[in-house]
């Protein structure tokens, strides 16, 4: 049968397109405007060229964020993953226990980000926190103000109590389209659980975790308000990540140029990696088909 | 390989089964010998895939043992039991090379590389899937996946049986015959237990020397495909194997006669009184149509190929009867049942004869 072509259909999109354009591409073009030129404000622009990027991409300033920045989301992909991954191969198939895990994994995810930021600031503070006064009454010497290493622990784990439950409810869906006839067929062919997780869960839970991952990177490598929250980029810059360090400039300091030129960077940064990654992991799929 | 004894076995996939009912698998003591052949046949739900799966290990009966040779093996797990399982469905493990699914069950024990090189060679060869040994085992058809489980229910040369569930339900008929034919002559080359659950009478008695039916939970019959057709132990058996199924009537019988509605049957044999629905039963095959006898409404006659089938009315309950090639059907019908070809059943269940004439 031939398909009938119809274009009209476009017009159906035109309502969406004109409101993206509202939020999104216009905004954008205004960031692009102060990426190219200099303005000392009554609207007056001055040609800039490719000054702005210049004197980002040499900036060490923003040097030392973008590798905080790559650590941090490594770090947190390195536990979020494994760790998301093992919940959900341990929690419960079926029953109340199932639901009652369902919903205590998602009350993390159903919390706005400034009031997890909030949460972890006072719950690791020494006087009131009840994480930095039982830590402190053990004698552990921890205190997330003025100890980079302390700021750093704290920002991690705030972020994977944040967001491991997002990995290991994608899993768990994963998990759960698995028929019951590969488990028995495992267990008739007396496969080790390590293979049934290598050769049967692992290859069902690859989509989802793809995008787990995708998720998850892109969202850690544009984290700004809970780590703002908690340590507002200090103990002096030691986190200040790529976006604190944006903000500061763009509204902090009045710098639109730089900072904007900084943005668009920013953004093509993320674009790229994530298209790599995509890329990559959907054509490893495709070579094992052959 | 051994023998597998069930012993008073049964299964509820309830918590705390109250009736008879609950029961997925009634009360039942069996013995199937090594190196036996045995087809497991039922309708679909009467508990042929549950004892499957008990003999398996993937599901633990509610109560009663299950033995292979002498060892208790109720509490083993199923990799522990080392036993062979094909299911209905096709499982095939995708990230796997065709030749790594085959050597998977292999490569679990620990087998080495050059016996299991030797060894899904010559399963390959048996399945017809040498050429794509080095694919991915994923895009492939039904009929291919299928193959790849049977492929690796048969690789492992020491287990202890070999259980399909249905295996051919996803398998074009040409195949079946193909691949039917093949499991036989790999029962007589190896002699492994082999179990073959089907509902598919042709299948069940093509394939096995013991036929197990199954109805309702329980096992009614265990026998040759020559028992199940002369002296079906239940009404069940009777109306389940032949095509079409046995014939029954309500009758009520007395020494070696059957009382049909005024009508007298001649048994030859004396039975005692019977309590309960008493029916008799014969066999379409053996009802032989003449001038004389009871005589019958006949309702129609549908030729299926072979030969022709009558079907008719007896006293008011239904009959069918085999027509012997070319004989034409006389104008005042009438049938006669050969004595030696009459079963009893009182409650659905047949009874013995207390005494038979000149056999005794």
């Amino acid at each position: 049968m031939e398909k009938t072509q119809n274009n009209k259909a476009w017009f159906l999109v035109l309502p969406v397109l004109v409101l993206v354009a509202f939020s999104a591409i216009l905004p954008l073009m205004t960031v692009v405007n102060y990426a190219f030129n200099d303005t000392f404000g009554q609207n007056e622009f001055f040609w800039a060229g490719l000054d702005w990027f210049e004197e980002m991409v040499t900036s060490d300033r923003l040097q030392d964020a973008l590798g905080r920045q790559i650590l941090f989301s490594l770090i947190i992909l390195a536990i979020e993953v494994p760790l998301g991954i093992f919940i959900a191969l341990n929690m419960p198939k079926k029953g109340f226990w199932a639901s009652f895990c369902l919903v205590l994994m998602a009350l993390p995810l159903l919390i706005p980000f400034n009031v997890v930021g909030t949460i972890w600031q006072i719950f690791g503070r020494v006087d009131i926190g009840l994480l930095g006064y039982t830590l402190a009454a053990m004698g552990i010497d921890y205190n997330y103000t003025n100890d980079p290493l302390d700021a750093w622990i704290t920002v991690v784990v705030m972020d994977v109590w944040h967001w491991t439950s997002l990995v290991a409810l994608l899993c768990y869906a994963g998990l759960q389209s698995i028929p019951q006839a590969y488990y028995q067929a495992a267990r008739i062919d007396q496969a080790t659980r390590w293979s049934v997780f290598r050769y049967i869960e692992l290859p069902k839970m690859k989509g989802v975790l793809l995008i787990a991952v995708l998720l998850r990177f892109m969202d850690s490598f544009m984290i700004y308000t809970e780590p703002f929250v908690v340590t507002g980029g200090g103990p002096g810059n030691s986190t200040t990540f790529l976006s604190i360090d944006l903000a500061k400039m763009a509204t902090g300091q009045f710098d639109l140029g730089p900072a904007a030129a900084f943005s668009i960077m920013y953004f093509l940064v993320i674009l790229l990696i994530s298209w790599v990654f995509y890329t990559v992991m959907t054509n490893l799929d495709r070579e094992e088909a052959h | 390989m051994s023998r597998i004894t069930l012993s008073n076995l049964a299964h509820s996939y309830l918590a705390n089964p109250a009736s008879d009912a609950d029961y997925a698998l009634k009360e039942m003591d069996h013995v199937w010998q090594d190196g036996g052949a045995y087809a497991l046949l039922g309708a679909s739900g009467c508990g042929k895939t549950t004892l499957l799966n008990i003999i398996s290990g993937l599901v633990r009966p509610s109560q009663g043992r299950v033995l292979f040779g002498d060892r208790d093996v109720t509490d083993a797990a199923t990799t522990e039991r080392n036993i062979a399982q094909v299911f209905q469905f096709p499982v095939v493990y995708d990230t796997m090379t065709v030749r790594d699914n085959l050597a998977f069950p292999l490569r679990n024990r620990g087998m080495d590389a050059a016996y299991i090189a030797r060894r899904v060679g010559q399963i390959a060869k048996m399945i017809g899937m040498e050429d794509i040994l080095s694919k991915k085992a994923r895009g492939l058809t039904a009929d291919a996946k299928q193959k790849i489980s049977l492929g690796r229910g048969m690789v492992r040369e020491d287990v202890n049986a070999i259980l399909f569930d249905e295996p051919l339900t996803v398998i074009d008929p040409h195949m079946k015959w193909e691949l039917r034919t093949q499991l036989k002559d790999l029962h007589r080359e190896f002699g492994h237990t082999m179990i073959y659950v089907t509902h598919d009478q042709t299948e069940a008695l093509t394939f096995a020397q013991t036929v197990v039916v199954m109805h309702e939970g329980r096992v009614v019959q265990m026998g040759t495909p020559e028992e199940l057709f002369e002296t079906p132990a239940h009404t069940f058996v009777g109306y389940f194997i032949g095509s079409p199924g046995m014939n029954l009537f309500d009758a009520e019988v007395t020494g070696s006669e059957a009382h049909l509605q005024g009508a007298t049957v001649p048994l030859d044999a004396a039975y005692a009184p019977t309590a309960g629905r008493t029916q008799i039963g014969i066999r379409p095959d053996y009802v032989a149509l003449s001038d004389q006898g009871l005589p019958v409404v006949v309702k129609r006659v549908e030729d299926v190929g072979r030969h022709r089938i009558l079907r008719a009315e007896l006293a008011g309950q239904p009959l069918n009867a085999i027509l012997p090639e070319g004989m034409s059907l006389p104008a005042d019908p009438r049938v006669t049942f050969p004595a030696g070809k009459i079963n009893v059943y009182v409650n659905d269940w047949r009874v013995q004869p207390t005494a038979i004439p000149g056999k005794a």
